[in-house]
């Protein structure tokens, strides 16, 4: 499928499921919806970069959560309407990304997710001490009872959300067939062999690093405005960190569409345990999956159907 | 009146680094030595803190004690999780990218087990020596930091031992600079490492015990020593005892120093902060080899 009739068909695929959607009429449905879809959002961002390139990031939380403040901040100041507000987001979670990645991708891969893991917390301490977004007191975010043409203001938020996801879906996928793609896969296989096959490595990890922080920035704008209560340890929850990591594993890491699966099927299943079991049982649910399928099935779920049809697709090699 | 103050904090600094050295020496042996980037070391601190916990509660033995009598335990774990790593990673040559993952569920696994098996209630341990202050001229010696600083020193002193003079020690170190060599003099590397990754999850038992003597435990406080625990061990060198202990008191100190004069909210961005540094300018730590 050409690049082009792939986001045609996404954008019609978002239209297809938002129109289902005005069919739902309880709105705890969009509140769950809005949790899975912020997740397909986060597992296809961390895999642009961890996926494509092999090189793990733990710090999602800490990108997520620069997003969601830049919208505290705007939100403090005058209120601008979400797009802005995701743009915003995007933009600073990016820059950050590409400083971290300045900083630590010449290093090997273990380093470089230590690293993340260290920019994740330094970035809480500030927010912790700043009080202008709340410190750890955390801050309250009003949000409008209602949005034109939308209703209910959480069914805008929804919509907002599944563009988001349509569009990171159709981003990575265009990554993966492009020259972009193919020099991050070439990295994942062998990095010094392709450096010395002239693939500009760092240039194009940086890349990769700049577009996976801005995505996930993205997705954490709106989260004050789904909250209305952020405070430093609910925005920086290592349970963002663990589950971007989880599901594209679980799913399949080498395209595009084993994220999709992931955070579908462990999202849902996240939903359906907060609401029945527990929400601490839930992460020891995930810590479970993630630990079962990265030793039993290191291809995913993706992986797992290529097997029976007996062409499964070569296992992305560590990054060390 | 502010010399009195940075006397007391370099001190407290000093007392800190020799815990921490003690919490990162497992990690020194682990991810230093035989580059396995264990990340759920800290939680099996915790653990460890929570066993000696039990041990205190139930039968009142003396948290230190109780550390040494889990050792064979915490051993014999990190022999399982060393085989169930080495079978299904270094096997295959994937240990970079899943090891790390492996290790990151690892964690969440035993943060969650523990919060659902005690709660996020604070738990800490009854001992003589805990409520002890010995006031020395203007500087305040709390037992509860002497004592673990000291257990941590004699710790790590003893291992420098065993690695340099042991049959099996002077086979870890072989391992970690060329384990292909060690397989050419017939030497199975696997082996090798199994002892001394179960040796690096046994001092976390030790590590736990003196983390619960210096202050009140419950299960997630493990995430706030991950970035410590590393930045120190790349911070020491990699795998260098000397190394990794002056960069745990330097670490100690500047923390110390940091909530003192600007309060503790800001201590976790120390340690980041070095680490970050520390990896952007000198990835081969301060007495490394590069």
């Amino acid at each position: 499928m050409r690049n082009r009739t792939f986001w045609l068909v996404t954008a019609l695929v978002v239209i297809a499921v938002f129109a289902a959607s005005r069919l739902v009429t309880n709105d705890y449905f969009f509140f769950a919806a809005y949790v899975v879809l912020q997740y397909v959002v986060l597992a296809t961002a961390w895999n642009i970069l961890g996926g494509y390139t092999g090189y793990i990031n733990f710090g999602t939380a800490g990108f997520f959560a620069i997003g969601a403040y830049a919208t505290v901040v705007l939100h403090q100041l005058w209120g601008p309407p979400i797009p802005l507000l995701i743009l915003v987001g995007g933009i600073l979670s990016g820059l950050v990304g590409l400083g971290m990645g300045v900083l630590t991708l010449r290093l090997k891969g273990v380093f470089f997710a230590i690293g993340t893991l260290a920019l994740a917390i330094v970035v809480q301490t500030f927010v912790t001490n700043w009080d202008y977004v709340g410190g750890s007191r955390g801050v309250y975010v009003i949000r409008p009872a209602a949005a034109p043409f939308f209703g209910a203001y959480i069914h805008y938020l929804f919509f907002v959300m599944l563009v988001l996801a349509g569009l990171s879906v159709a981003i990575a996928r265009s990554i993966e067939h492009s020259t972009l793609g193919f020099g991050l896969a070439a990295v994942r296989d062998d990095e010094q062999a392709a450096e010395a096959a002239g693939v500009p490595t760092l240039k194009l990890k940086l890349v990769a690093t700049t577009l996976s922080g801005a995505l996930m920035g993205m997705a954490g704008a709106p989260l004050p405005y789904y909250v209305t209560y952020l405070d430093p340890s609910s925005g920086f929850n290592l349970a963002y960190a663990v589950n971007a990591i989880a599901m594209p594993l679980v799913g399949g890491m080498t395209s595009w569409i084993g994220p999709l699966i992931g955070a579908i099927f462990l999202g849902v299943i996240q939903q359906a345990a907060t609401v029945t079991i527990s929400s601490s049982l839930n992460l020891l649910l995930v810590g479970a999956v993630l630990v079962f399928f990265v030793v039993a099935a290191p291809n995913g779920l993706i992986g797992l159907t290529f097997r029976r049809r007996g062409k499964a697709p070569a296992t992305p090699g560590a990054a060390t | 009146m502010v010399a009195d103050l940075l006397l007391n904090a370099i001190v407290s600094g000093i007392m800190l680094g020799g815990f921490y050295a003690a919490v990162s020496v497992g990690l020194a042996i682990s991810f230093g030595m035989l580059d396995i980037g264990n990340l759920a070391h800290p939680a099996f601190v915790i653990l460890g803190s929570f066993c000696v916990y039990v041990l205190n509660q139930h039968w009142g033995i003396d948290p230190i004690l109780g550390a040494v009598l889990m050792t064979p335990f915490f051993f014999a774990l990190g022999a399982a999780l060393y085989e169930v790593y080495h079978f299904s990673f270094e096997r295959r040559g994937e240990e970079g990218l899943r090891g790390l993952a492996f290790f990151f569920g690892i964690l969440f696994i035993t943060e969650v087990a523990l919060i659902l098996g005690f709660g996020v209630d604070y738990r800490f341990v009854q001992a003589p020596y805990i409520d002890v202050t010995w006031h020395i001229g203007d500087v305040d010696l709390a037992w509860r930091t002497l004592l673990p600083c000291l257990v941590a020193l004699a710790m790590i002193g003893a291992l420098q031992l065993f690695m340099s003079k042991t049959y099996i020690g002077r086979a870890i170190l072989a391992v970690a600079q060329d384990s292909l060599a060690l397989r050419l003099m017939s030497i199975n590397p696997a082996r090798v490492k199994l002892i001394a990754f179960a040796l690096s999850i046994a001092t976390a038992s030790i590590a736990g015990a003196l983390l619960i003597v210096i202050q009140p435990v419950e299960p997630s406080i493990g995430r706030d020593y991950i970035g410590r625990v590393f930045a120190i061990v790349v911070l020491g060198g990699m795998g260098s005892f000397p190394g990794m202990l002056a960069a745990a008191l330097l670490l100690g100190v500047a923390e110390s120093l940091t909530s003192t004069f600007y309060g503790p909210s800001w201590a976790p961005a120390v340690s980041f902060g070095i680490l970050l540094l520390t990896l952007a300018f000198r990835p081969a730590g301060i007495l490394g080899r590069t």
